[in-house]
């Protein structure tokens, strides 16, 4: 087990250390500088612009650029932004916590609402529940989340239900605690629903797959002629059978927990990463769009050990390495 | 032949799956009892309908079987008119299966002791302590010496004679009157077949409970066996003693398959053939006695109309013509 992860470690460093360079060399490469527009303006003299570029070292050669950054990323800076001019780290924090909650939220409710609908729809196989839920799904998988973004938007606003646009009220600051959780959750609603709408069909469709296909195994139909039934059938003894999918699943929306909600924190305003790296990459202020893609990579080897970890303690059989481990 | 102490009564039940748009009848009629703390043995080929009557005394047929017609009386209830709760108070508890493939039957991803533990916690066992105990309990009962390392282990863990021990262990833990064995040793090797008929045999006498063992091998049933049941095409064609069906059987079919049980023990498939011909198409069975193409003492009588039951002998039932 120690040198399991030892080994799991040594391969993230590894994979960290070669997406590091690989973004930092397409951003370096792509066209396009942070100064381009203000070189576009005519009463700055080429001069100036060419001192701002010494000054920021984007002149000199990529090694050299990319030895800079590397110390900056072990002081813990992670580059420094041209457009905050501040380090990285400092200007990520805040947005990369706000982001968190909101994935956090929208993952933990994908969850806790995909489960039981899957493992119900499942059970009750070509019921009236099972086939409005799997209408639902393929409707909700088929529209692209920009438009179910939209669309909720655009109800938000004209219902004026919820607030849209930022993550706090004016005058949040007054609010007692519970007041400020409630704002909060308030702004969060709209978003929140886009994910949900978003996450839940997926994961509804692959673990009611599972489940219904452990409802066939003979160890069911074994428990349920020993006078198991019931919820207890169903969640104690098919949902673990069932689980190696989800947990793949689970890990991968892991994975996406910062990633998964840019889009829609851009559309509706959630001061997360998503605005953050939309203006960043726009502005060419590469350190940004470098620690931004370094960090989904983070979050990505994180997803999959932890699933491959849920997955261990899961299945007896791939912990004590059965030949029929399934 | 029922008696006052009869545990189970079945009486002209039918049974028949819809498989492709078309009724399979698998049990025709049938009719027969289990006395409290018998043994009951089923035999017949592949196919003659022995899982589908001894399912459907735990109403654990699959969704596409019908109950065409009869009534099944245990304990004095019907179990035909209880509702799928009142179901699951009665299995695992009063009758219990043994499954044929034990591999398959338990819980890949659940600890064998958890798998007891959870019958017995499903027929009202509300204590941990109490829970773990009767699960030591019962595995030492079927014959392990170290209980609580077989209760933590995995099936996969397992080899396939303990895991049907497990298997036993599950479907005795609530002490059943009942108990199906359905070709309980058949996915065993021959040493292990004797060992796990021999517990069966022990646990019987140890608690009195009846049997209903199915095997298309007549050396499943010897010498523990109180009453044969021989089923040919859906239909039980004759009922007797162990020692009537085997010492002299009636039926043609009967004594083509007993024919088989003078060989050694073992090897029972490639024995049956010595019946000629195939197992019929329960579709497109003939209009007289089913048994009739492959009935090496058919008479005229037997292409016209099926025989009826009749009682050669007492406490023996038969359907022939040669004895009508
Ligand atoms: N689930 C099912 N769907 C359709 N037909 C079935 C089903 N199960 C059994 N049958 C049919 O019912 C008949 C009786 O089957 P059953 O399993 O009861 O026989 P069996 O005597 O137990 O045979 P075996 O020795 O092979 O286990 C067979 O013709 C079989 O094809
Ligand atoms: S009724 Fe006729 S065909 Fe059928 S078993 Fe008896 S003798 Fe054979
Ligand atoms: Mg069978």
């Amino acid at each position: 087990m120690k040198s399991y992860v030892a080994r799991r470690l040594a391969r993230a460093v590894l994979l960290l250390f070669a997406v590091s360079v690989l973004c930092f060399l397409l951003t370096r490469l792509a066209p396009g500088s942070f100064f381009d527009e203000i070189r576009l303006n005519p009463q700055i003299s080429p001069q100036t612009i060419a001192a701002l570029q010494a000054r920021y070292g984007l002149d000199e050669p990529l090694p050299l650029r990319y030895g800079r950054w590397a110390r900056s990323v072990a002081r813990g800076d992670f580059g420094f932004s041209i457009a905050y001019n501040t380090p990285v780290a400092q200007l990520m924090w805040a947005p990369a916590k706000h982001t968190l909650l909101l994935g956090g939220v929208a993952m933990l409710l994908c969850w806790l609402i995909s489960i039981p609908l899957a493992v119900w729809s499942a059970a009750y196989e070509r019921s009236w529940f099972d086939r409005g839920v799997s209408a639902l799904t393929s409707l909700f998988i088929s529209i692209p989340e920009i438009v179910l973004a939209l669309a909720l938007l655009a109800f938000a606003m004209r219902s004026h239900a919820l607030p849209v646009g930022g993550m706090t009220s004016v005058g949040f600051d007054e609010l007692t605690a519970w007041g400020k959780a409630v704002d909060i959750a308030r702004h969060m609603l709209a978003p929140v629903v886009i994910l949900v709408l978003v996450g839940t069909p997926v994961i509804v469709r692959h673990l009611r797959a599972s489940v219904a296909e452990v409802l066939h195994a003979p160890f069911v139909e074994a428990a349920r002629g020993c006078g198991i039934g019931g919820a207890r059938l169903l969640f104690r003894h098919v949902l673990p059978a069932a689980a190696n999918p989800a947990i793949s699943l689970f890990g991968l929306s892991l994975a996406a927990l910062l990633s998964g909600s840019l889009l829609v924190e851009v559309v509706t305003g959630w001061p997360g990463l998503g605005p953050l790296i939309l203006d960043a990459t726009l502005a060419r202020d590469l350190d940004v769009v470098v620690a931004a893609a370094m960090l989904g990579a983070a979050m990505m080897i994180v997803g999959n050990f932890a699933a491959d970890l849920l997955l261990l303690a899961a299945d007896p059989r791939i912990r004590t390495g059965s030949p029929d481990a399934g | 032949m029922t008696h006052a102490s009869d545990l189970v009564r079945v009486k002209d039940l039918s049974v028949s799956y819809s498989a492709a748009g078309q009724s399979v009848p698998a049990v025709k009629h049938a009719t027969f009892s289990i006395g409290a703390g018998e043994v009951l043995g089923v035999l017949g080929e592949s196919g003659s309908g022995k899982s589908t009557l001894a399912l459907s005394l735990a109403r654990m047929l699959p969704a596409k079987a019908r109950y065409e017609s009869g009534a099944i009386t245990f304990r004095g209830r019907d179990l035909l008119q209880m509702s799928e709760k009142q179901l699951g108070a009665v299995r695992g508890a009063e009758i219990a299966i043994i499954w044929q493939d034990p591999a398959l039957a338990l819980n890949p991803v659940m600890r064998v002791g958890q798998q007891i533990a959870e019958v017995l916690r499903a027929h009202g066992s509300r204590d941990r302590h109490e829970r773990v105990e009767r699960v030591q309990g019962v595995l030492t009962e079927v014959g392990f010496q170290h209980p609580s390392e077989v209760a933590s282990a995995y099936p996969h863990q397992l080899s396939g004679g303990q895991r049907q021990r497990v298997g036993i262990a599950q479907a005795l833990c609530c002490r059943p009157s009942l108990v199906i064995a359905d070709e309980p040793t058949s996915k065993l090797d021959s040493a292990l077949q004797v060992e796990i008929l021999a517990l069966l045999a022990k646990l019987r006498a140890l608690h009195n409970m009846a049997y209903l063992i199915i095997s298309h091998d007549p050396a499943v049933f010897a010498g523990w066996a109180d009453r044969m049941l021989v089923m040919y095409a859906g239909e039980i064609v004759e009922e007797g003693s162990r020692e009537q069906v085997f010492g002299h059987p009636l039926h043609p079919y009967s004594q083509g398959l007993v024919r088989l049980s003078g060989a050694p023990a073992g090897t029972p498939r490639q024995l049956l053939p010595v019946i000629t011909g195939e197992p019929p198409d329960l579709t497109r069975l003939p209009r007289g006695c089913a048994f009739e193409p492959r009935c090496p003492e058919r008479m005229k009588v037997c292409a016209a109309s099926p025989p009826a039951s009749s009682t050669p002998e007492a406490n023996r039932q038969v359907s022939c013509f040669k004895y009508e």
